[in-house]
């Protein structure tokens, strides 16, 4: 709330113009291509998406676990004015617990089977914060105890698979959570989870981020977690920003048409329809993208200029739309303000 | 064997009047997960039975849609397995037209009512055979059933239910790998098709793709059942995709049907807590800021579920009769909900969606 | 007709276009072993026209010529490129028919192994329970019995039910069994552990809910989704097959003598060795290794190739 409201003139993550390229046998696939956003401290951005969208990959480069052939191709990343892309592995590793957290889809495979929760706590703790043995063991368990695990005390010497899947992912958060880091990378956090113990992990993470200032990038194919969670939400199509807004304008007045489709086809209860709305097609492979914008072949309102020339972001209302349906209304914007 | 005799009698009756398609009764399905006998003796453990499906009965009326909704592990899935016969059932009776189809051997013994039904599955890239080409895939159903038919007759066929699910005659040439998630569904439902089935298993047939995706295959579906009076049997763990599809709604808790009726009832007025309990727990699209009550707890595990009602250790409203006794369903055939807080008055008020 | 000819020439394209011909282009090793594997191959099988005499044929030897050098000594000719034996044999020409035997006792012996390990490892695999268990133990107490023990075994045995006269002409089958035998476990193994997760992937149970019966299934549905790790044993079985067959020959329960194999060769040379004659064994133990390396390299390629992780 206090975040979006006013944006401090420095943003905590800067992201320019950010290209993730996949050399291939057969040339090189674009999966993300010429990004950009910026997340004000405190603030939640919501990455939406479509599997294949490159939402996860944007994810993944911010942290610096871009899986190879996977690469950063062009464009930078700031973390608080400070460039972060091109930084050696092991500072990369420090600044990815202290002051980047990561939740990712699947708690099993962010913990180690091999030592109890609070052991791997601990040593988190310990590596970013001057921290004794004791007073880390006592901060592990304050955090699990915040993180709504019932006799935190006990449960700490607990082994990863002596937790059910929601406890789990708790353990996930508050081990982010472990070296207060400015801000938090949240790759699908709940897809994984039932629905009852969704609605708890979503709660819990806002919660905790509200508390701390913590900023998060919540990354989800989900539109009902973001519509929940986050303060503004960029949707993402092709490997490209199609619309970035806040998240009651892209909800309910969402202005790309893809956007605009996806919103209809999604199936609400209380909402008697015969059919849903439905975009024709699917999303194309990255060998695929055409030329223009890429959403050009699905949307009902492409004409000439969207089959050649590919839109950048402009203003328009309260988001930013990658469509040339809204560049008169940007140029008056523009005129006018 | 007496079922059997008594079923012969029932297609008459089936004829006028029932058009109930599949009636289920005390279905039951458990899993045995204990370690070898050796081990056992070993390590002096009890054997472990997962009671997946703990006496489910419900019927399925003939062109309507009946969906089963719940968590992972509650036996929906399990359900959908035990109706199309890839697993036999422990106790309890399935009929297809008055006709017992129960075990194997009843099975065997009416191979029309197996051509009959069909499943879609969940998983578009493991229910298609990766070594085969499409047109193979969609014309198995026709080889196995209509022995005889000619090879251009099948492959007319084939591209017509192709061309019936959205795709081309021509796409039957090529192997699955080169379609997407959604297509490959297509795929699934043109092979479904094939044999000319009445009732069609859907499992969790949209989870696995993306939300425009979803609505696609969910309106093609809509369509089929209209064109072709397909019935469904619709698993999923998605109320408001349950909510957009179905007829009637049944609600499963651990290996029980805990509430069923009317779609518009069920969730206009909910009143198992634990559908109340997962209505409230779905993302809010409208933003209308209401205020969510927490759930509090997790499915437990069907190995060793708690006694009485399986859901009192996460339910606002249990009572000591709660932890003790299996609450029965009370209703109709159509409606019914199983709670001793309903049964007693105790429940307070929907506050409404 | 034009149908099946577009399909066939449509798989070509399918083939060329593939990762594993990808990776096959992209290892230099891979090539030159394959080279390697087809020339010696080719050369074996058109041994009676490549080969300059036919060595078991007593018209053509010459007792005059016999015992001489390789060609680069004083008294070898080039005639006999690679020497020739004590009975007047040119070297090479015994070593391209010799290549010829080991050869096919090697792929029929892997041939029969992956007929019975694959059909083994389906069944149990598939139907699981008793018929898993009685299978898996049998390949069990397979494994504890060395090849060579169960070859002698098996000889023994026909040797003492056949008539004596038979013997030379039963003796490549008794071999073959013998090799089949000692090495279906491991086709057994891989397929019954590859059938265990097919048969749970919903292309299966789909196929029997549209209602094919068993057999069908595991032919027509879970066989072609194991026969990738198939081929790459049967690659590395045929090297192994190749040398258990020399190691046999070599012993004297392998081929006769009248038409030998690379062992029989190397067997013979052996002989003659400590005599200074040394190109009588070290050419066919030379073919023999260079043939198993350059398979085996081939069957490391087709692993890796294969591998979903690594595609």
């Amino acid at each position: 709330m206090t975040a979006s409201d006013e944006p401090s003139d420095r943003p905590l993550l800067e992201v320019r113009n950010l290209r993730i390229e996949f050399p291939t046998r057969r040339g090189t696939l674009v999966a993300v291509d010429d990004i950009s956003f910026a997340i004000a401290p405190g603030e939640v951005l919501g990455v939406v998406g479509e599997s294949g969208a490159g939402k996860s990959l944007t994810g993944a480069a911010i942290i610096g676990l871009l899986e190879p052939p996977g690469r950063i191709g062009a464009g930078e990343i700031l973390l608080e004015g400070e460039r972060i892309d091109k930084l050696p592995y092991e500072e990369l590793r420090k600044i990815r617990g202290k002051r980047i957290g990561t939740i990712f889809q699947d708690p099993l495979t962010s913990l180690n089977p091999l030592y109890t929760v609070g052991e791997q706590l601990i040593e988190t703790i310990r590596t970013h914060l001057p921290l004794g043995e004791t007073e880390a063991r006592a901060r592990a368990v304050n955090l699990l105890e915040e993180v709504g695990i019932p006799a935190a005390d006990e449960r700490i010497d607990h082994y990863p698979h002596q937790f059910s899947g929601g406890m789990r992912q708790r353990v996930v958060i508050a081990l982010a959570l472990c070296a207060e880091p400015r801000m938090v990378v949240a790759d699908e956090p709940t897809t994984a989870l039932d629905v009852s113990i969704q609605a708890q992990i979503i709660s819990l993470i806002k919660r905790l981020c509200r508390e701390n200032g913590t900023a998060v990038m919540l990354v989800t194919h989900d539109m009902g977690v973001i519509a929940e969670t986050a303060d503004r939400v960029a949707v993402m199509y092709a490997g490209r920003i199609a619309e970035i807004g806040p998240v009651t304008e892209v909800v309910k007045h969402a202005k790309h048409p893809y956007t605009h489709g996806l919103m209809g086809s999604i199936p609400a209860i209380g909402h008697d329809v015969d059919a849903l709305t439905q975009i024709d097609g699917s999303m194309p492979r990255l060998n695929e993208i055409p030329t223009g914008c890429a959403f050009n072949p699905r949307c009902p309102k492409a004409f000439d200029r969207c089959r050649v020339e590919r839109p950048s972001l402009m203003p328009a209302g309260r988001s930013s739309v990658a469509c040339w349906l809204y560049e008169d209304e940007a140029k008056e914007a523009a005129h006018g303000g | 064997m007496a079922e059997a005799t008594i079923a012969a009698e029932k297609p008459a009756e089936a004829g006028n009047g029932n058009d109930m398609l599949l009636e289920v009764d005390g279905l039951v399905r458990h899993f045995d997960v204990s370690p070898p006998f050796l081990n056992r003796v070993l390590e002096r453990t009890g054997r472990r039975i997962v009671r997946a499906v703990e006496g489910v009965s419900f019927s399925i009326r003939r062109g309507e849609t009946f969906s089963l909704v719940g968590e992972s592990g509650c036996g929906k899935s399990t359900v959908a397995r035990l109706v199309v016969g890839l697993y036999p059932p422990s106790a309890g009776t399935l009929q297809f037209e008055g006709v017992d189809i129960s075990s194997p051997r009843a099975r065997r013994e009416n191979p029309t009512i197996q051509s009959r039904m069909q499943m879609i599955f969940q998983d578009p890239y493991a229910s298609l055979n990766p070594r085969w080409r499409v047109a193979d895939i969609v014309a198995e159903p026709i080889r196995v059933h209509r022995k005889g038919v000619s090879r251009t007759d099948v492959l007319a066929r084939v591209g017509e239910l192709l061309r019936q699910v959205g795709l081309s005659a021509s796409d039957g040439e090529k192997f699955p790998h080169e379609f997407s998630g959604g297509q490959r569904q297509r795929i699934s439902i043109a092979r479904a098709l094939a044999g000319e089935p009445e009732f069609l298993v859907c499992d969790e047939p949209t989870s696995a793709l993306d939300v425009s995706v979803q609505a696609q295959i969910l309106n093609l579906m809509k369509r089929l059942q209209k064109r072709l009076g397909l019935t469904y049997l619709f698993i999923s763990h998605d109320l408001a995709v349950v909510y957009h599809v179905s007829t009637i709604v049944g609600v499963m808790y651990l290996g029980r049907l805990v509430e069923w009726g009317p779609t518009k009832e069920l969730f206009g007025a909910p009143r198992h807590p634990y559908t109340r309990m997962l209505l409230d727990a779905i993302p809010d699209l409208e933003m209308s800021g209401r205020a969510r009550i927490p759930v509090a707890g997790e499915v437990p595990s069907p190995i060793d579920p708690p006694p009485g009602c399986a859901f009192h250790p996460r339910c606002p409203l249990a009572s000591d009769r709660c932890r003790q006794e299996v609450p029965k369903a009370v209703g109709s055939a159509t409606a019914a909900v199983a709670c001793h807080a309903v049964e007693e008055g105790r429940l307070p008020p929907w506050h409404g969606a | 007709m034009s149908d099946t000819t577009s399909r066939i020439s449509d798989n070509i394209d399918r083939f060329f276009d593939s990762d594993v011909w990808w990776s096959f282009k992209s290892s230099k090793v891979t090539i030159g072993a394959a080279i390697v594997t087809v020339l010696i191959i080719i050369t074996a099988i058109f041994a009676h026209w490549v080969a300059p005499q036919n060595p078991f044929d007593p018209a053509q030897l010459d007792l005059l010529d016999s015992s001489l050098p390789p060609v680069w000594y004083a008294d070898g000719t080039w005639k006999y490129m690679l020497g020739t034996d004590d009975q007047g044999r040119d070297i090479l020409s015994a070593l391209l028919y010799g290549s010829r035997i080991s050869l096919m006792v090697g792929g029929a012996s892997v041939v029969a192994a992956a007929l019975i390990g694959v059909t083994l490892g389906l069944l149990a695999g598939y139907l699981g329970g008793s018929v898993d268990s009685l299978i898996m133990r049998v390949a069990d107490v397979q494994m504890s019995f060395p090849a060579i023990l169960v070859a002698l075994l098996i000889d023994g045995v026909a040797r003492g039910l056949l008539p004596n006269e038979r013997h030379d002409e039963l003796a490549i089958w008794v071999l073959i069994i013998a090799i089949s035998l000692s090495t279906w476990v491991p086709f057994a193994r891989t397929v019954r552990g590859s059938t265990m997760v097919e048969k749970n992937r919903e292309y299966v149970q789909a196929a029997r809910v549209i209602g094919r019966r068993p057999v069908a299934i595991m032919l027509h549905h879970v066989l072609p989704n194991v026969m990738g790790p198939v081929l790459v044993i049967a690659t590395i079985g045929l090297a192994t097959a190749i040398l258990t067959e020399a190691a046999l020959s070599f012993l004297g329960v392998g081929v006769p003598p009248t038409s030998p194999s690379l062992g029989t060769l190397i067997q013979i040379g052996n002989n003659f060795l400590f005599s200074g004659e040394w190109w009588m064994v070290v050419f066919p133990g030379i073919q023999l290794a260079v043939l198993v390396l350059a398979v085996n390299l081939l069957g490391d390629w087709l692993r890796d190739a294969l591998n979903p992780k690594l595609r």
